[in-house]
């Protein structure tokens, strides 16, 4: 999938609850429909990113898993 | 059925009706802001992160939060944050060297309360080692989380009878305190909140 990436955001290394905080963040800066890239190593932010995506209507739009690094792309809504 | 609903159900088609009470009811649940209240009630190192890990995260969500800080957890309002954290009498507290060589830093090691009670430093140590797993986890900080829960308009109050209780000196504390309140004020804000918990 081709998808445009207008920024992106490194939690690698960064523990619960801190990935969530910084990709609430970063979104706050971003305009609707922009994509962010993120990438954490932190297996708990895959059920949390997906839950804050959730609950805060942005969309989860990819989520791949490679050599225990996880990367997600959101569209801010 | 209540008596309105039967004389509007009455004048409209039952169906047209129900469909007019979910949309309502999906609006309502839309525009509901979901809050959270939460009670901090301890002041060391490791009892502080639960209030300020979950107040955050609230935050991030888009919740309304408020912390009442009352008893020991005041300390987690202090200017300079000075929290331990002691093992003695705390058996579930895993004990292990957060230096050296991987196979070492799984270690559990045993340590008689008699050793930890009667070593000078034992608890000041044992803080030390805390801060520093927890740094080497990436975990943030506390001095940071509450930095975070400022910045996210989580609502501090802190128990006014606890300062009177213990003596304290309100120059000691933040000036984010947002309130000064006790147990009156609290409970009406709990009421509303979707979420309460007592930390």
């Amino acid at each position: 999938m081709n998808t445009e990436i207008n920024a992106t955001l490194d939690a690698r290394g960064l523990n619960c609850p801190l990935p969530i905080l910084r990709t609430k963040k970063t979104l706050a800066q971003m305009a609707t429909g922009e994509n962010l890239e993120l990438v954490s190593t932190d297996p708990g932010s895959l059920k949390d990113i997906d839950s804050f995506c959730n609950q805060t209507g942005n969309v989860l739009v990819e989520n791949s898993n490679s050599d225990g690094e996880f990367k997600f792309v959101i569209r801010k809504a | 059925m209540s008596q309105t609903a039967q004389a509007l159900s009455t004048q409209m088609d039952q169906d047209l009706f129900n469909h007019w009470f979910d949309e309502r009811m999906a609006q309502r649940e839309a525009d509901h802001v979901s809050s959270l209240t939460i009670i901090a009630t301890k002041g060391t190192l490791d009892m502080a992160y639960p209030p300020f890990i979950l107040a955050s995260t609230a935050a991030a969500l888009g919740w309304d939060v408020q912390i009442f800080f009352t008893f020991y957890g005041l300390s987690l309002l202090k200017k300079d944050l000075e929290l331990g954290i002691s093992p003695l009498g705390n058996p579930a507290m895993p004990m292990k060297m957060p230096y050296g060589p991987d196979w070492m830093q799984k270690i559990h090691m045993n340590i008689p309360n008699a050793v930890m009670s009667n070593v000078p430093g034992f608890e000041s140590m044992a803080s030390g080692l805390m801060k520093k797993t927890l740094s080497n986890k990436g975990v943030a900080s506390i001095e940071e989380l509450r930095a975070i829960c400022i910045e996210a308009d989580v609502k501090l109050v802190a128990c006014q009878m606890t300062v009177d209780l213990f003596n304290m000196d309100r120059d000691d504390f933040m000036p984010e305190i947002q309130d000064w309140i006790g147990a009156a004020s609290f409970l009406p804000e709990a009421q509303k909140a979707d979420v309460s918990l007592f930390i």
